[in-house]
């Protein structure tokens, strides 16, 4: 871990993924996440690496789609209605088992919606972004650290269960500046490694049976086949990595769950909930996929109930119902839009459930 | 202590620019600290604002609901956060934009003519260094020194020319707070 | 005994699943001897698209991709960003270059990346069964056209070459056509030709090549070849629209 340095959260994300040996980013502007291809497009040149500013978000998707078959590491990022245009590049990457890191900086919606940050992407990036039966990874980094944490994360896990990773920030996340200790520039290591798949299409050199990056299968039972498979990864994913953050859970009452910018806000809103003598704590999922099921249910043994604070309309509320079998009320404290709660709203949300 | 610091106006002030170097110098300090921009399409123009947050813990939220720093440079930014500020706030008025006076009793407001002082200097887009340099002063959220080192490391390439008056324009601000006891 | 007439070895041992008559058969063996010529086959990268020759990927022995309907050319971008000394080719039907594709086409093209493009015009979506392509002639009856298509209301068909003629970037474009014996001599030249253009690094080559769909077309193999040269080849001239290698 090197020195603090003062970065955007999209800066960290984009300088933490040339450390770690991602060479090849292709974009398209959008706000709020523009700051990546910036950064990109400043420093990929002076490190032979390529940034490429695509005619369309399809376009760009489908770039890190070709050189992710080459088994190189490939970005791409975006925002919410632009990531709704990588969603058909997604199903591919999915289906051909590549690994890709894509990151969305989520703004509000549907349709062109706003530019203000917003967390209602969930449902669409944790159930699938795409036609077909699929997951990909999806990390949510509540911090500039996270963001540049997790970019490395999102890379190793993406390879090691083939499958495309997210970051899913919320607007304020790429935004807003915090000290950052960016991880340890490992990308000349990584290059010269010269880690590539064993399935990847590099050439065949003429010294080995052609490889072939696809996702088509006309018969259905190998097309079932190949979804058992994938499924099975997801098993072993859901199982041994979820990760999580518990925030003074250890005699909480009322269990907090909530990521990204609203965990934030949240943090605070509890440690004035605590001043009242209010025992309240916060469960914040790190990974959305997989969701962090077991670490809820076993807090709904001990807890009255649980508040989502979320910038949807309540899209991870139902996860927690999900994870939890209702065992215990799930109340809600959302804003949309573009909007954020304040301190004293989640505050109030909390004393509310308290009574 | 936690300073939670909104600096707010129109977009071309550069608020968001004078955020950075008092972020800045909060890093050089080694205290905790966020930066979190108003973001849109009002680049130039429209109303602008950044949040810094400086404390000794950990930054919880980076959004401020009840900032105990204010740093104005135009009417409706004054109107807006004015309103919001927590009691015993230090409010910054740039007086050569804003005619009027603070309105509430609880808060502490200093009246910096801060864009005539830039003119004064021929430079009158420094008016947001000079009232840094006032803010720094008053309320020690940062070291003086630490606000030069911090222009040192945030300033452009493009921009190093400016560096010196950047310094001297704090610098006036720092006077201006020692003039004003 | 000598051999005097073998498979290209860039092509695997498959059963190529077309029709009969389907000039897909011709144009693929025309893709591999230009590989086994340039001797690239080791480094060669082919993306397949969605369409009839959505399967090629089975019958080229160099390493494939599948790509999603239409982004082929940005899939080939990728590849070739990744690995440059790599030989790079996409193989695509009217509906997904000049259709659905129709902007990864363009802005490839006007990148001038240094890949190849083999496009095949037969004037209709075959693998969905005969619907109007972005290239089908005015008075076409396919079954998305079922009246003939009418300009008024469906478009004139869409010329490839001449609207990348255009662009400042490519390096080479050619129509070609697979209808006749010496028709299909030129088009070898011009496969070779773009492949060559890439190896020696000259930028983007594209070669149309206007082809036959007997099948949806509802004509004999006979019948479709004498199509092509009295319908599509007066609509789509033959020739070179782009050489830089020539000045042209």
């Amino acid at each position: 871990m090197s020195e603090k340095v003062l970065m955007k959260g999209n800066e960290a994300i984009a300088e933490a993924a040339i450390r770690c040996g991602c060479r090849h980013y292709f974009g398209y502007p959008i706000t709020p996440q523009t700051e990546i291809a910036a950064y990109m497009s400043k420093r990929m040149p002076k490190i032979g690496g390529t940034f490429l500013q695509a005619e369309s978000e399809i376009a760009a998707i489908n770039m890190v789609y070709g050189c992710a078959s080459t088994g190189k590491r490939a970005m791409t990022s975006s925002s919410s209605p632009g990531v709704s245009l990588k969603a058909e590049g997604m199903s591919y990457l999915a289906g051909a088992d590549l690994p890709a890191l894509i990151v969305n900086v989520q703004r509000g919606g549907p349709g062109l919606g706003g530019i203000q940050p917003s967390q209602s992407d969930y449902f669409f990036m944790t159930r699938g972004p795409g036609h077909g039966d699929f997951r990909i990874i999806v990390l949510a980094p509540a911090t500039v650290q996270e963001m540049a944490d997790m970019t490395r994360l999102a890379f190793e896990l993406g390879e090691k269960y083939r499958m495309p990773a997210m970051l899913l920030a919320d607007g304020t996340m790429g935004q807003m500046m915090e000290p950052v200790s960016l991880p340890d520039d490992r990308g000349t290591e990584y290059l010269e490694s010269g880690a590539s798949g064993d399935w990847a299409t590099t050439g065949t050199q003429c010294k080995r049976a052609h490889h072939i990056v696809n996702s088509l299968y006309l018969k259905p039972e190998e097309l079932e086949k190949s979804n058992r498979e994938r499924f099975e990864r997801y098993a072993k994913l859901e199982k041994e990595e979820c990760r999580w953050e518990e925030h003074l859970m250890d005699d909480a009452e009322i269990c907090v769950v909530s990521v990204g910018i609203t965990a934030r806000v949240a943090k605070n809103a509890i440690a004035a909930a605590r001043r009242e003598g209010i025992k309240v704590g916060m469960i914040r999922p790190i990974t959305l996929y997989p969701f962090p099921k077991e670490a809820l249910a076993k807090a709904a043994a001990k807890v009255k109930g649980f508040l989502t604070v979320e910038l949807n309309m309540g899209q991870m509320n139902e996860d927690v119902k999900l994870a939890t079998g209702c065992a215990k009320p799930v109340a809600m404290c959302n804003r949309v839009g573009g909007m954020i709660p304040s301190t004293d709203e989640v505050l109030e949300a909390i004393r509310k459930e308290a009574k | 202590m936690t300073y939670e610091c909104i600096m707010a106006g129109f977009g071309g002030q550069g608020l968001l620019f004078s955020g950075k170097v008092l972020a800045h110098a909060a890093l050089i300090e080694g205290k905790e600290l966020s930066w979190l921009p108003s973001y849109g399409p009002e680049m130039r123009g429209g109303t602008c604002n950044c949040s810094v947050i400086v404390s000794d813990e950990p930054v919880g939220s980076p959004i401020i609901a009840h900032p105990n720093i204010l740093m104005a440079m135009n009417e409706p930014s004054l109107d807006k956060f004015e309103a919001a500020a927590a009691a015993g706030a230090e409010v910054f008025v740039d007086s050569s934009l804003i005619a009027r006076k603070v309105r509430r009793d609880d808060v502490c407001a200093t009246y910096v003519p801060a864009t005539e002082m830039a003119k004064e200097m021929e430079a009158t887009s420094l008016a947001n260094m000079i009232l840094l340099g006032a803010i720094v002063k008053k309320t020690g959220c940062v070291k003086c020194e630490t606000v030069a080192e911090a222009l040192k490391q945030t300033i452009s390439a493009r921009k190093a020319g400016l560096l010196e008056l950047n310094l001297k324009a704090v610098g006036r601000g720092f006077d201006f707070m020692n003039q004003d006891k | 005994m000598a051999v005097v007439f073998s498979k290209p070895k860039a092509l695997t041992d498959a059963v190529l699943h077309y029709c009969p008559g389907c000039t897909h058969g011709i144009v693929h063996r025309l893709v591999a001897e230009a590989i086994d010529e340039l001797g690239i086959e080791g480094r060669t990268i082919g993306i397949a698209p969605v369409g009839c020759s959505v399967m090629a990927y089975d019958y080229f022995a160099c390493d494939m991709i599948e790509a999603s309907h239409g982004r082929a050319p940005a899939v080939a971008t990728g590849v070739k960003r990744s690995l440059p000394e790599s030989v790079v080719f996409t193989y695509q039907g009217d509906g997904d270059l000049a259709s659905i594709g129709l902007c990864e086409t363009v802005s490839t093209a006007c990148r001038g990346e240094n890949i190849t493009i083999i496009f095949i015009n037969n004037a209709i979506y075959g693998m969905t069964g005969g619907q109007m392509a972005p290239t089908s002639l005015v008075g076409q009856v396919t079954q998305t056209s079922p009246y003939g298509r009418d300009p008024k209301t469906q478009g004139m068909p869409i010329r490839i070459c001449e609207l990348l003629a255009t662009l400042d970037a490519p390096a080479y474009l050619e129509r070609v056509a697979v209808n006749s014996v010496a028709h299909v001599r030129q088009a070898k030249k011009a496969i070779l030709k773009a492949f060559r253009n890439q190896v020696e690094g000259r930028g983007f080559s594209l070669v149309e090549v206007v082809s036959t769909c007997p099948t949806n077309w509802g004509l004999t193999p006979e019948k479709a070849c004498a199509f092509v040269e009295e319908k599509m080849i007066p609509f789509y001239p033959l020739g070179c629209y782009k050489d830089k290698e020539q000045g042209k």
